[in-house]
């Protein structure tokens, strides 16, 4: 059960239901027992009538049809307006890990 | 817009966004994903209403829960734990998921122990396993094919399992 496609398709799975949502709920949304309970259902399903390998199938629900665009090109953005803070924030994380790796603290 | 044509496809690739961004911050190596030509396959050897289920996750325990009670949770080494330990709540906020836009307060929105034994109950399973198990998110595909699968694997067969369901965050 998930919700990152590409990831889990290239990576090849015997059986895998999808359920197009931002990343974090892949068993449906907070605080939806019934959606809960259709996504789960469907997994059992999917274990119980799949035949082949990379059998996908994907759950009818939708996050927000108000805002699925937004949390799509939210997530992990990169555009002008972020892109030097993206550089300063990936060159101190390399300086903490470099710190890290030379006083013996962590396993790289 | 017509809502019914796009130039592009609607599923987010997180392959692209993540080379972008991690591009973006200075790293020149891309992440090299897991790529499969095989998948492997067995059909349910019984009818599912015979069958033990069992979990895997890659949330793990707080680390203010005591380690002694939880083989291997203490590091990110993989673990099995019982389901009821679980029930208040799995730590994740080190993982790679959408905190801007949901979060991970509703355990059953990862991993659905709570459905599972309706289900149970119900009749549609046998039953769930007493146990789930956790994965750690390796960057290494070698620590986690060499290392932790067959760790998983070990608690499957520890456990006579019929079948268990990956929940990835």
């Amino acid at each position: 059960m998930g919700s990152a496609r590409d990831i889990v398709e290239e990576c090849g799975v015997s059986r895998f239901l999808y359920t197009d949502f931002p990343l974090g709920n892949p068993a449906g949304k907070p605080g939806d027992i019934e959606m809960q309970s259709a996504i789960t259902g469907m997994a059992l399903d999917l274990l119980e009538r799949a035949w082949k390998p990379r059998t996908t199938v994907q759950t009818p629900f939708v996050w927000d049809p108000e805002t699925n665009d937004y949390w799509r090109e939210h997530f992990m953005k990169v555009d002008e307006s972020n892109q030097d803070a993206l550089a300063a924030a990936g060159e101190q994380r390399r300086i903490a890990q470099a710190t890290v790796r030379s006083e013996g603290l962590g396993r790289g | 817009m017509a809502a019914d044509r796009r130039t592009h496809r609607s599923h987010v690739s997180y392959i692209d966004k993540s080379r972008n961004y991690y591009g973006a911050q200075g790293y020149s190596q891309p992440y090299q994903w897991a790529y499969n030509q095989d998948a492997p396959f067995a059909p349910l050897q019984k009818p599912l209403n015979e069958c033990r289920i069992g979990l895997v996750t890659t949330s793990f325990f707080e680390r203010t829960v005591d380690k002694k009670t939880v083989a291997g949770a203490g590091s990110k080494e993989p673990y099995a734990a019982l389901c009821d330990d679980a029930l208040g709540g799995l730590y994740n906020k080190d993982l790679f998921w959408d905190k801007d836009n949901t979060h991970t307060e509703d355990l059953d929105t990862y991993l659905p122990i709570n459905r599972l034994r309706e289900f149970a109950a119900e009749g549609r399973i046998g039953s769930l396993a007493e146990r789930f198990y956790g994965v750690p998110t390796d960057y290494s595909h070698r620590r986690t094919s060499r290392r932790d699968s067959p760790q998983i694997l070990e608690f499957v067969q520890e456990d006579e399992l019929d079948a268990v369901i990956l929940v990835p965050l």
